[in-house]
């Protein structure tokens, strides 16, 4: 541990004092020498948005990136549930304690104590901000915000609006961005795409970026760099996560030396509307807010299986006595509102031993049944008449009449850039926010906190810390984009795209990524063992270099191109997936969304190990081929107690 | 299933496009449209290669272009004129969430961009709405700072009216009343975030001159006037209503009667 770079700079002192401590150290910049300071943002998620808007608010010059058409794309859009916040408005007994207690647990005690108080302290500002912002969040008759329950947690602290919360929150990002934008303190840079960073004398200075219009490679310079992608669940092929979403900026921060921290945390959403086909691209979310009032069960009886497959009975005419409520049969507790890995394994479970509900056998129900009585109509069609109507369009199964079918499918990713406290890498001025980065959630992230998680990051957290860093270089000029280091990035991401379009071999890069996505669900997935992690390490190398020897990227570098995106994409994706895999061989317990095979329970629950894996495991980037270097940063539990997970009782 | 796909071509914006026709088999009724396209993009990528497919004429102009992202009717980013319609022939869905199984087997299917004189082509089925974005920076936002706000609770809204301004804020800015608007105007995406936020308190102090600034930067960027056809309301994915184009009229007026006094 002598020569790391892992310094966490959590300040010392009380928990709920951190925050506050660390706030007052920070170098203050002035307002005249903000305007000589310039910031790159690089994705217009939450995150990415927020921070901008809130940066150029500040003063600063900021530079603002994105692969879409309009920063109003970022796949934060899909969010649909809910965001936390510790406000207590239902007088069920929250706090910013229980907020961040839940998050820490719900992690599996993976996650940084001191990040997520913070976290949990700046939820209820958030809130406040976004109403102030008109965000349309649900009301209750007297004009007071109305919450909802999620997985994990006992209380009800989660705002939203309709299932389409994260659309709002983003609007309203975007919306502070515009401002920012009309007031001539950002600038935005949409249909570009970030294809290196640019580091001078260690510190990042910049980024090399291909405009996906006009095709060319195009350098932005600036004082300071924070990535806001999001995360690597693209991985996968199939996965909820947007078509375009990537991890390929964190790759390049990875290559230019910035640490990458927990990759083989990826989170397993238990409820998506299962695969149909070999012809589909992407798997639909339904929103875990439905776990609220829907009840998931599969038969008792294999025959009323086999019946169910071949269309011989419905569900609805199955007696409520021959249903398995698994769930609350398991975890009497929490129920169907577990974490959403419990629930993911819990699925798996029943669907392996046979009782999945379609002809796939990879289906369970999500029944609303039971609410629809409970409840009425009009009331269950405000709480979820959007998720209903789209899950009927996409599967053509009416839920009022019969139970949704739902599996579990790739979603988020937990792990990401390695971030202090400051959310700076290990590259100085290089920063990393919202599902980028690795801090907040551990091993698993509880539902409504990613949003809640990017927006912390990006109106509150990032734009004070790094003051701290910007603080020093007000007096730097701006940054030269004739550098030689420029002259260099820029020749390798030339020579990468060059490659490309010299292999002119036969299979388009679809073909390929969907097969690296078979690789990573099969042995990278709900269940790993050190056989399947070892063999879909050498099945990776392997289909990389299938891939250099026959993909074809048709067209050509100077015109719009999106084979030429994806085929860059997924050269990174190759790099992920293998640091995925590599990282769940070294990490030999079960925990949060990791779970090892050899690492459970007598009744199959997750068998965490303390004594030999509580750090965060830290991956620096050694060369091409050449295995990366693991540092680890032990995680220090000062304020809580570290206990088994148990949703049980 | 199969079909014969017409689907406009074009280089760039500075070149012509043109339709071209293909043939495509061993769709599942259950893809959506975009994974049919998908499935054409791996077809004419093959075939560029195959020195056969050359040989028998198949002219590549490679794959496919199209502008797409969440595949799941939020994000906006797709938006196809599909035989006649944006987003084509289902009722309240964006392009993504159309399946193959509204298309009768073996017919032929029109695809085109949406086409407007303010959404100039990029290629083939991609068009430019940065237009879209230089609207709302005028003026589609409430002025509050980060960190300003007070609780939440401190500002009530009657449920009925949140979510009144809840069904205009759905709007997702795809374009396609836009592109259905025999007068390519922009009015009911323009009301859409005009409403949604004067309906709301926080809201009230800009808004006629949200309105007013907006509309000015829509007239100055080629969009169309409003005519009250309501076709926009007919095709919009996530059924906006007009009755938002009144509400910003009214904003709108309000604001011109204040310059006048």
């Amino acid at each position: 541990m002598a020569e790391t770079k892992l310094i966490s700079k959590v300040p010392d002192g009380p928990l709920a004092e951190k925050w506050t401590k660390r706030k007052s150290e920070i170098h203050l910049v002035s307002p005249n020498n903000k305007r000589k300071l310039e910031v790159i943002v690089v994705g217009t998620g939450l995150g990415g948005a927020s921070a901008a808007a809130t940066l150029g608010e500040l003063g600063y010059n900021v530079k603002v990136f994105c692969i879409s058409d309009s920063p109003r794309r970022a796949h934060s859009i899909a969010a649909q549930g809910g965001i936390n916040a510790a406000k207590n408005y239902q007088n069920d007994n929250d706090s910013v304690y229980r907020l961040f207690y839940d998050t820490i647990k719900g992690g599996d005690y993976r996650a940084r104590e001191a990040n997520v108080y913070r976290l949990a302290e700046v939820s209820n500002d958030i809130i406040d901000q976004c109403v102030a912002q008109g965000i349309p969040f649900a009301r209750e008759y007297g004009g007071y915000l109305a919450n909802r329950s999620f997985g994990g947690v006992q209380v009800s602290r989660t705002f939203y609006a309709r299932g389409q919360t994260g659309q709002q929150l983003l609007l309203g990002a975007y919306a502070a961005l515009n401002r920012q934008i009309a007031a001539g303190t950002v600038k935005s840079y949409p249909r570009h795409e970030m294809l290196d960073l640019v580091v001078i004398n260690g510190e990042a200075k910049g980024i090399i970026a291909r405009n996906l219009t006009t095709g060319q490679l195009e350098r932005f310079g600036a004082h300071a760099v924070i990535i806001a992608t999001g995360g690597y669940g693209n991985t996968y092929f199939l996965s909820t996560n947007a078509m375009n979403s990537n991890g390929s900026a964190a790759m390049q921060c990875y290559r230019k030396g910035a640490y990458f921290a927990n990759p083989c945390f990826a989170q397993i959403h238990p409820t998506c509307i299962p695969v149909h086909g070999e012809q589909q691209c992407k798997l639909t979310l339904m929103s875990e807010s439905l776990r609220n009032d829907g009840r998931i069960w599969v038969p008792k009886k294999l025959e009323d299986v086999a019946k169910l497959r071949k269309g011989e009975i419905k569900p609805s005419q199955i007696p409520e006595e021959d249903r398995d409520y698994y769930l609350e049969r398991r975890y009497p507790a929490f129920g169907n509102l577990v974490p959403r890995d419990v629930a993911s394994r819990a699925a798996k479970e029943r669907c392996d031993a046979g009782y999945g509900v379609n002809e796939t056998g990879k289906a369970v129900f999500l029944d609303f049944s039971e609410a629809i009585q409970r409840l009425g109509h009009q009331r269950v069609a405000e709480r979820y008449g959007n998720l209903f109507e789209m899950y009927q369009k996409i599967t053509d199964s009416d839920p009022w009449k019969e139970p949704m079918m739902i599996y579990p499918a790739i979603h988020y990713t937990m792990g990401g850039i390695w971030v202090d406290y400051d959310l700076q890498t290990t590259i100085p001025g290089l920063y990393a926010i919202g599902e980028a980065n690795f801090s907040d959630h551990g091993g698993n992230r509880l539902g409504a906190s990613a949003l809640m998680q990017g927006l912390a990051d990006g109106y509150f957290i990032v734009p004070v810390t790094i003051g701290d860093y910007l603080s020093h270089k007000f007096a730097e000029p701006k940054t030269d984009v004739s550098a030689p280091e420029f002259d260099e990035a820029e020749k390798a991401v030339q020579a990468r795209i060059d490659r490309l379009f010299a292999i002119n071999g036969k299979t388009p890069v679809d073909v390929i990524h969907k097969k690296l996505g078979n690789i990573m669900w099969d042995n990278v997935g709900m269940a790993r063992d050190e056989a399947g992690l070892k063999k879909a390490i050498a099945e990776i190398k392997a289909l990389r270099e299938e891939f250099y020897r026959d993909v074809q990227v048709p067209g050509t570098q100077f015109e719009f191109n999106q084979e030429l995106e994806k085929a860059l994409r997924l050269e990174d994706f190759f790099d992920i997936g293998e640091l995925m895999a590599l990282d769940a061989l070294n990490r030999k317990e079960s925990c949060g969304g990791h779970f090892r095979v050899e690492s459970q329970t007598e009744e199959g629950e997750a068998k965490r190990d303390d004594k030999n894996y509580m750090y965060v495991a830290a991956w620096e980037f050694k060369g091409e081929g050449a295995e990366p270097k693991l540092h680890k940063e032990p995680l220090k539990y000062e304020f809580i107690e570290v206990k088994t997970r148990n949703y049980k009782d | 299933m199969e079909f014969n796909l017409k689907i406009w071509r074009q280089k760039n914006a500075k070149t012509k496009g043109h339709f071209e026709t293909y043939h495509i088999a061993g769709i599942e009724s259950d893809a959506s449209f975009l994974e049919m396209l998908d499935i054409l993009n791996e077809q004419l990528i093959r075939e560029g290669v195959d020195p056969v497919a050359v040989e028998r004429g198949c002219k590549s102009s490679g794959p496919v272009s199209f502008d797409h992202d969440c595949r799941e009717g939020i994000c906006g980013a797709c938006g196809l004129y599909i035989n006649g319609r944006a987003h084509g022939p289902d009722d309240r869905v964006t392009t993504c969430q159309l399946f193959m199984r509204h298309f009768k087997d073996g017919s032929t299917i029109t695809v085109e961009p949406f086409r407007s004189v303010a959404f100039p082509v990029i290629k083939d089925l991609v068009v430019d709405r940065s237009a879209f974005d230089k609207i709302l920076q005028a003026g589609g936002f409430i002025s509050v700072r980060t960190g300003s706000a007070q609780d939440a609770n401190a500002i009530l809204i009657g449920h009925d009216k949140a979510e009144k301004s809840m069904d205009a804020a759905s709007c997702i800015g795809c374009g396609a009343c836009v592109a259905t608007c025999k007068n390519g105007s922009a009015m009911l995406f323009v009301a859409a975030r005009v409403s949604s936020l004067a309906l709301l308190p926080q809201g009230a102090p800009e808004a006629a001159k949200r309105a007013a600034n907006m509309v000015a930067v829509m007239d100055s960027l080629g969009f169309g006037n409003c005519t009250n056809t309501r076709a926009c309301e007919i095709e919009c994915p996530k059924g906006v209503s007009i009755e938002n184009i009144a509400r910003l009229n009214r904003e709108f007026l309000k604001a011109h009667f204040r310059d006048k006094a």
